[in-house]
């Protein structure tokens, strides 16, 4: 495996770099059997605090890409990922105490995800778009745009990378800005994939991922009042009614748990886009 | 190398402290006399400062009063008489989600501006003491101080005249930093002397060092107490239009030449940190500074501002996350 035998201490991702938590602490990963396996930083309320202000500084900027341009971001992402193959199916492997060849599968499904959300991401306007029918000399039309900030818990005690890009992916498409609560029990692809996004091309700030317990972390991001949406993807065992009346206080939209990995979907990008319906006259002579 | 023996003006302060016939040798012989700033020292005291952990009770005290020692600027080119009229109205009501908001303490525009801010407060107008609010003026060919004393004096006068209570001046850091600090100080009480009212009250004098343009403590140091000596009632850190501007060493410096002139007469002055205060955090720091430097009276409107334009919508955001229990956004204050 590696040269180096000291245990990697694995970072949180904010704004594009790697801070240790602001709270100091960390918590050990363990392997499948019970080893350690690595320290993690886990966050604290601040360092989500930290983590909304950098996404919504990112918002504007990546927003603002052309949608051909997030796409080639997003497509550059899987070839970083697939170029690193061996270093994920490894942690993966490790971790989650499964054979090399189940952890491969993931891999190239989390792989996949990221083309398949790259392909949409100059395709879903024009399916979720519309020329609207009006009783007069006016062009009108509706445009998806981006929600803003989007917190994510991720799911958790399964397949911690493609779970994660299966909720991370989709909300990048459309321009969001993501922050994302990784698996607690295996954080270390998560922080990995960091990597990965740190360097392809994605702008410091657009994912943000917080390792460290969503059942501590989550309320806070859910009241927030500069969250816009909240994806409970992997929030299925915490007490997810009370999040949602949380978010609801600050106009947050929801999306509620689902188990296992979701699947890849059109939906999943368009639950996190608001319609803009603009009326344009037909003639200015 | 001669060194010119001009006279001064007859400055009170300056007499009292550097005998009867004030001359600029006499001046310079002071300053240079003043012993020099141990950076490192500086830097680390500045450093410890900052890291003092505050408790929530504190927080929402130093919060509140953060607001009322913010001098509330809008320094643009592209001001207008609708931009100020805002900063007003929001100077007045910062937040109109909570009543209990304190006002902040002054509102600071060009000279230009002065009448439109005077209308636009109204009955509001007045001390920030008795919770109304001031309005600050810069003056003398702000920010860069390029200009002849007589255009400085009379656009201080403008200021004066068209009600400010306040005049934020910037010294001449050119003639500063090639060792004119005769025409510098020369120029200061000329301007606090344009200051006066036809009633015999004067306005309040800032002046303005513009630290990022000293180049080191020991001249800010020297600029200090050469600001103080010439009769101004704050000295300030900078105009904002300079990087770096407001640190909080270069601040804790000001600080320790004002407690030092506190001993040495008794007198109050105040001081402005000015430019780059943008968070919450960073003003408590400040308020920590001023409490263990000069004392927790300096923690008043007459003695200690900042000068600030975004701190106010960091320190709401802060106030209403203590209010609510969660974390507030930028979409829930003012846009300015």
């Amino acid at each position: 495996m590696s040269r180096l035998t000291v245990p990697k201490t694995y970072k949180l991702f904010i704004g594009g770099k790697f801070p240790r938590s602001e709270s100091g602490r960390t918590y050990e990963v363990a392997t499948a059997d019970g080893r350690f396996l690595a320290n993690a930083a886990q966050a604290s309320r601040k360092d989500a605090r930290d983590a909304v202000v950098a996404a919504r500084a990112a918002v504007a900027g990546w927003a603002g890409a052309t949608a051909y341009n997030r796409g080639q971001v997003l497509y550059r992402v899987a070839e970083v990922l697939d170029g690193r193959r061996a270093q994920f199916v490894d942690e993966i492997a490790a971790a989650e105490g499964v054979t090399a060849a189940v952890a491969g599968r993931q891999v190239d499904e989390a792989v996949d995800a990221w083309v398949w959300y790259a392909g949409w991401a100059d395709k879903f306007a024009q399916v979720a778009g519309a020329g609207n029918p009006v009783a007069g000399p006016f062009f009108n039309i509706s445009v998806p745009e981006p929600t803003g900030v989007v917190a994510i818990v991720a799911p958790q005690g399964g397949a911690s990378l493609a779970g994660l890009v299966a909720v991370v992916a989709p909300a990048l498409v459309a321009g969001n800005a993501v922050v994302v609560v990784a698996d607690e029990a295996h954080p270390l692809s998560a922080v990995s994939l960091a990597e990965v996004l740190a360097t392809s091309d994605v702008p410091g700030g657009v994912v943000n991922v917080l390792t460290g317990s969503p059942a501590e972390i989550a309320p806070w991001l859910a009241a927030h009042s500069d969250v816009n949406a909240l994806d409970l993807a992997g929030a299925g065992k915490l007490d997810w009614v009370d999040l949602e009346i949380a978010a609801a206080e600050t106009l947050t939209r929801v999306l509620r748990p689902e188990p296992g990995v979701p699947e890849r979907s059109l939906d999943r990008i368009l639950a996190f886009t608001e319609t803009k319906t603009v009326w344009h006259t037909k003639s200015l002579l | 190398m001669t060194i010119d023996t001009p006279a001064l003006a007859p400055v009170e302060r300056a007499v009292r402290v550097l005998g009867g016939d004030l001359t600029e040798r006499g001046l310079r012989q002071h300053l240079e006399g003043l012993s020099g700033v141990d950076a490192v020292g500086l830097e680390q005291r500045a450093a410890s400062l900052a890291t003092r952990s505050i408790k929530t009770s504190s927080k929402a005290w130093a919060l509140d009063r953060i607001i009322e020692l913010i001098d509330l600027t809008t320094l643009e080119g592209a001001d207008t008489p609708g931009k100020v009229r805002s900063l007003v109205a929001k100077a007045l009501v910062p937040d109109a989600t909570d009543p209990s908001t304190p006002r902040v303490a002054a509102v600071c525009v060009y000279g230009d501006m002065v009448p439109v801010a005077v209308d636009a407060l109204g009955g509001a107008h007045g001390d920030p003491d008795d919770g109304l609010v001031s309005v600050a003026a810069v003056a003398t060919a702000f920010p860069s101080g390029r200009a002849s004393l007589a255009v400085k004096l009379a656009d201080t006068r403008d200021a004066v005249a068209a009600g400010a209570d306040e005049i934020d001046m910037v010294i001449d850091r050119g003639a500063f930093l090639s060792g004119r600090l005769g025409k510098v100080f020369e120029e200061i009480a000329a301007v606090k002397e344009a200051c006066r009212r036809e009633d015999g009250t004067s306005a309040s004098l800032k002046v303005i060092l513009e630290t990022g343009e000293l180049a080191s403590y020991d001249n800010i140091r020297r600029a200090s107490w050469l600001a103080i000596l010439a009769g101004g009632d704050f000295i300030k850190t900078s105009t904002g239009k300079v990087s770096p501007a407001a640190t909080l060493p270069v601040t804790l410096l000001m600080l320790e030449a004002v407690r030092d002139w506190h001993r040495l007469t008794g007198e109050h002055v105040g001081v402005k940190p000015a430019g780059g205060i943008r968070s919450s955090k960073d003003a408590v720091r400040y308020l920590v500074t001023v409490a263990e430097t000069v004392g927790e009276q300096w923690l008043q409107p007459h003695l200690f501002r900042f000068g600030a334009s975004s701190l106010l919508n960091d320190v709401l955001m802060q106030r209403q996350k203590l209010r609510s229990g969660h974390y507030s956004g930028p979409d829930y204050v003012t846009i300015d």
